[in-house]
This record gives C-alpha cells, structure tokens and sequence, in this order.
C-alpha cells in the first residue's frame, strides 16, 4: 500500500495540471466563442443570424463527437504541437478542443441570463457594444459564469480521466494501468475517492463563490 | 461644481450650445410613422408631440395604443419608418449608431423596470453614464456626490440596488439618468406598480426635476390619475395615433375625444381630487 503513495501523489498533481492548464485555455477561447454567441444570438444586443449560425455549427460539430475518439482524431495535431502524443502536456491539447465548444456554450448561457432589458437601458446611456460587454455584461453574469466554470473544471476532470486511459498520465492512467491491468482493486477505489473529493471540493468551492457574488 | 444642480433662480441650463434652448422645443416630433413586420396595423401612424423646454409632458393612452413605441423611438431603441425627431433642436432622426452614442448624454431615461445594474453599488451605477462618455475621475466622482446629495440618498453609496427600498432604487434610477446633465427625460411608466408613498416620492422627484433643474420631461404612461396633476401637457394616443393634445387642463376638463373621456371615466373616483404641481385646483372634471 505504502508504495503506492508516491504514484497517487504524482498522479494527483499531473491531474491537477492537465485541469487547470485546460481550464484556463478552455476559459480563454471559450469566454471568446460563447460572448459572440451571446451577442450575436436573436436575443443578443447585436443579433447576427449568420454569424449565430456559423459560430453554432462549430460549436455543435465539435461537440458531436465522443471524446475518445477526438483524442485519436488530433493525435497529429497533438504530435505536431508537443512533439509526443504521450503524457500530460499530450493530453491537454485534445482537452482543451473538446472543452472549448462545451466552455462556449455554458458562457453563452450564462451571458444570455443577464437582463436584455438592462443591456438595452445600457445602450441608452452611451454604451458602445464592446462597453456594453465589458461594463456590464460580463459583470452581471459572473455568477453565472462561476457556475458555469465550476461545471466545466468538473467535466474536464471526467475527460483528463479518460484521457488517461490512452497514455495522458493523471489518475485515470493510475486507475487503468494499476487498478484495471495489475487487479489493483485498492489503487482503483483511491483514484475514485480522490477524483471525488476533487469534485465535490470544486463544486463547493464554485458554488460558494457564485452565491456570496450574486448581488440580485 | 456645474450648472446643472443649481435651482432654476440661478440656474445657467445651457452648458455647450451657442444658441438658446428656447428657440426649439425640448423634444419635436413630426409625422413619426412605425410599421412591425408581420404587424396588420402600424404602432404609430403620422404621430406629432412637442414638449416645451422645462415642462412636464405625459403621453397618455390605454394598452396597445403606442406609448412605449413611440418612447422607443424617441430614445431611438427602434428606427422609425418616416418622421423625423429633434431633442433641443438637433435631428436625432437619421444619426448613425456612432454618433447616436455621442450624443445620447443629452437625454435621460428612466424605465419601468429601473434596469440598475445589480452588480455595482449606487454610486458606481449613477457614475456608469459618465465612465461610458468617457468623463474624468475626478469629475464624476463630484458629480455622483452632488447626485447623491440632492436626491437624499448620500448614506447608499456603497450599498447595492437589491439592499434599497423600491422608492431609493427610483431615485438611484432617476439619479443614474440625469448624469451627464440631460436636456430631456424620459420616463416610461414611472408610477405604475408603486405603493402610494412610493408613488407620491416619484411625482415629488420629477417635480423638482422640472422646477429646480429646468429638465424637460417626456411621460409615458396609462396611470391618468397618478400624473394629472403633475404634468404642463398631455398628449392623448390611440391606435397609434394622437386624438388630442393640449395643456393639461383643458384636455382633462374638456376632453374633447371619446378615448380621453373613457380614460378618465376608468381613473376618477368619488373622493379623486386632481390638483396641478402649482397647487392649482382643477376644475371639475368633465363627466364622460
């Protein structure tokens, strides 16, 4: 059991990078793709219906397909930009596609929950598009957008898990190489126990933030 | 400290322009026509308004009749299919959206629904308009304290809107719009779903608006019996089309269309007294 420790512990961490390396780059690009959703929806303050149509057909087609097979799909994209299909910067890149158009799409909903109503009565006091997001668009819907994150960070807990399954490090690989391929059942159920205390703690933590946020 | 706050004893309304307010109305409107697509009727069919400088004006009229699509495009939230629209004399009608943007300081609105931002304090709200038009720090940061001063709700700076009674979030409303010292404002429905308290504050404010600042107010609204008593003139509409117009009280004690009599046969009660902001009695109210 002892022996065990060090690779949980390494495990651990590499999970932990892969997510937040992810999240970040999902945030980024997602922030981006779901705010010209927002904006260029029918309910937008600036509807588009082609712009809507496109940056929703990418959004969708992305998300069509299962992400073990993305995985195997950029794995010469993956190879070409980190020079190794294997390991935890490997993963990140099929994490970060898979999540983009997931991390758009909560974005979007989370900035179409803010008041059309006062995004117009922003407008009326002087606000140019781009004011509109920055002033008052996005900070309404932090809360909203914490939530959505947490949501995120959660999915790309499960996806750096399957990752792992293919070589990407993490515990996943832990779980399958010792728990499933050396009949490791106890190195299995740890890899379990610690995603879920993982989870739970960023479900906590994302919830908290939300609500001592939300001024409504 | 500018012009804007001082009573209307001393006040110096004019802030950049050459000319005189007086030489245009406060708000003009002429043969304004709007068509929604798939719509069988027009919401404004050849609407003319005018609002004299420092009056109160109320557009009056029952649901469907055209009041916030006439609001609407005087604020120029909807393009108008034909008519034109000057505030203080410069043609609102045909500016592109850039420089709508610039010249958008220059008329207040207050909504129906208030539409504060939930997320910045009081202060911060009424300090948006100025951060939008680029104002220095320094500046707006008098200016919401002269604000918040003369609305009375200096002790709610650092508060948020959803801490604020409905009569203090009105004021923070009203305060946040007349921000970049507006000729002209707007305010749609601003006595409905109110208590009675809250509703008198409301009627109190626009008030003193008028007569300490010199804002010309456009009012939009279907509460007669709330306004009567407040507003200079009153535009009756219906159908999208203005029945009647006139000084208050003679279109309230003379209406001469069948809607007005209909409107204040639905607002007048046996103990309703209607009184104008100067403290004059009305005549009796015409029986419908």
């Amino acid at each position: 059991m002892t022996n065990i420790v060090p690779a949980l512990l390494a495990a651990t961490l590499e999970t932990l990078i892969m997510v937040a390396v992810s999240v970040f780059f999902c945030a980024v690009f997602g922030l981006t793709l779901g705010a010209w959703l927002a904006i260029s929806s029918p309910q937008g303050i600036a509807p588009s219906p082609a712009v809507h149509h496109l940056l929703a057909a990418f959004a969708n087609v992305s998300r069509s397909i299962p992400f073990l097979v993305l995985i195997v799909l950029l794995l010469p994209f993956t190879r070409l930009l980190v020079g190794t299909a294997i390991g935890t910067a490997a993963a990140i890149i099929p994490l970060v596609v898979g999540g983009t158009p997931y991390a758009a799409r909560l974005v979007e909903a989370a900035l179409l929950d803010v008041d059309p109503g006062l995004m117009q009565a922003v407008v009326t006091l002087g606000a140019s598009p781009a004011q509109a997001i920055w002033k008052v668009y996005v900070p309404e819907a932090i809360p909203g957008l914490i939530r959505a994150f947490t949501v995120l960070t959660i999915t790309i807990i499960n996806f750096s898990a399957m990752a792992g399954a293919v070589g990407g490090g993490g515990l996943g690989d832990l779980a399958i190489r010792y728990g499933y391929q050396r009949f490791r059942l106890d190195v299995l159920v740890l890899c379990c126990v610690i995603l879920i205390v993982l989870v739970q703690a960023i479900q906590f933590g994302g919830t908290s933030l939300a609500r001592r946020l939300d001024r409504r | 400290m500018r012009s804007s706050l001082r009573t209307t004893e001393g006040r110096s309304i004019p802030r950049n322009d050459s000319i005189s307010l007086s030489a245009f109305p406060a708000i003009y409107v002429h043969g304004l026509t709007k068509r929604f697509a798939g719509a069988p009727a027009a919401a404004l069919n050849g609407v003319d308004l005018e609002v004299e400088t420092g009056t109160i004006h109320g557009v009056l009229g029952l649901s469907g009749a055209g009041k916030s699509t006439l609001l609407r495009c005087i604020a120029r939230l909807e393009k108008p299919d034909a008519g034109e629209i000057r505030i203080a004399g410069s043609d609102w009608t045909s500016l592109s959206d850039s420089e709508l943007r610039r010249v958008r300081g220059k008329m207040g609105i207050v909504f129906q629904q208030l539409h504060l931002v939930a997320s910045r304090t009081v202060a911060s709200n009424i300090a948006l308009p100025l951060e939008l038009h680029g104002t220095p720090r320094a500046e707006t940061a008098s200016r919401v304290a002269e604000l918040l001063d003369w609305f009375g709700i200096a002790d709610k700076a650092m508060q948020y809107p959803a801490q604020l009674s409905g009569g203090q979030r009105q004021r923070v409303a009203v305060a946040r719009a007349l921000a970049t010292e507006p000729r002209v404002l707007l305010a749609d429905e601003p006595t409905s779903a109110l208590d009675p308290e809250t509703r008198a504050s409301v009627l109190a404010t626009l008030n003193r608006i008028r007569d300490q600042l010199g804002v010309s107010v456009l009012i939009i609204t279907h509460d007669l019996r709330s306004i009567a008593g407040l507003c200079d003139s009153v535009t009756i509409l219906d159908a999208g089309q203005v029945v009647e117009t006139g000084p208050a009280l003679q279109v309230l004690n003379h209406p001469s269309s069948e809607v007005t009599r209909r409107m204040l046969a639905y607002t007048q009660s046996p103990s309703m007294e209607l009184k104008d902001s100067r403290h004059r009695h009305f005549e009796e109210i015409a029986q419908p």
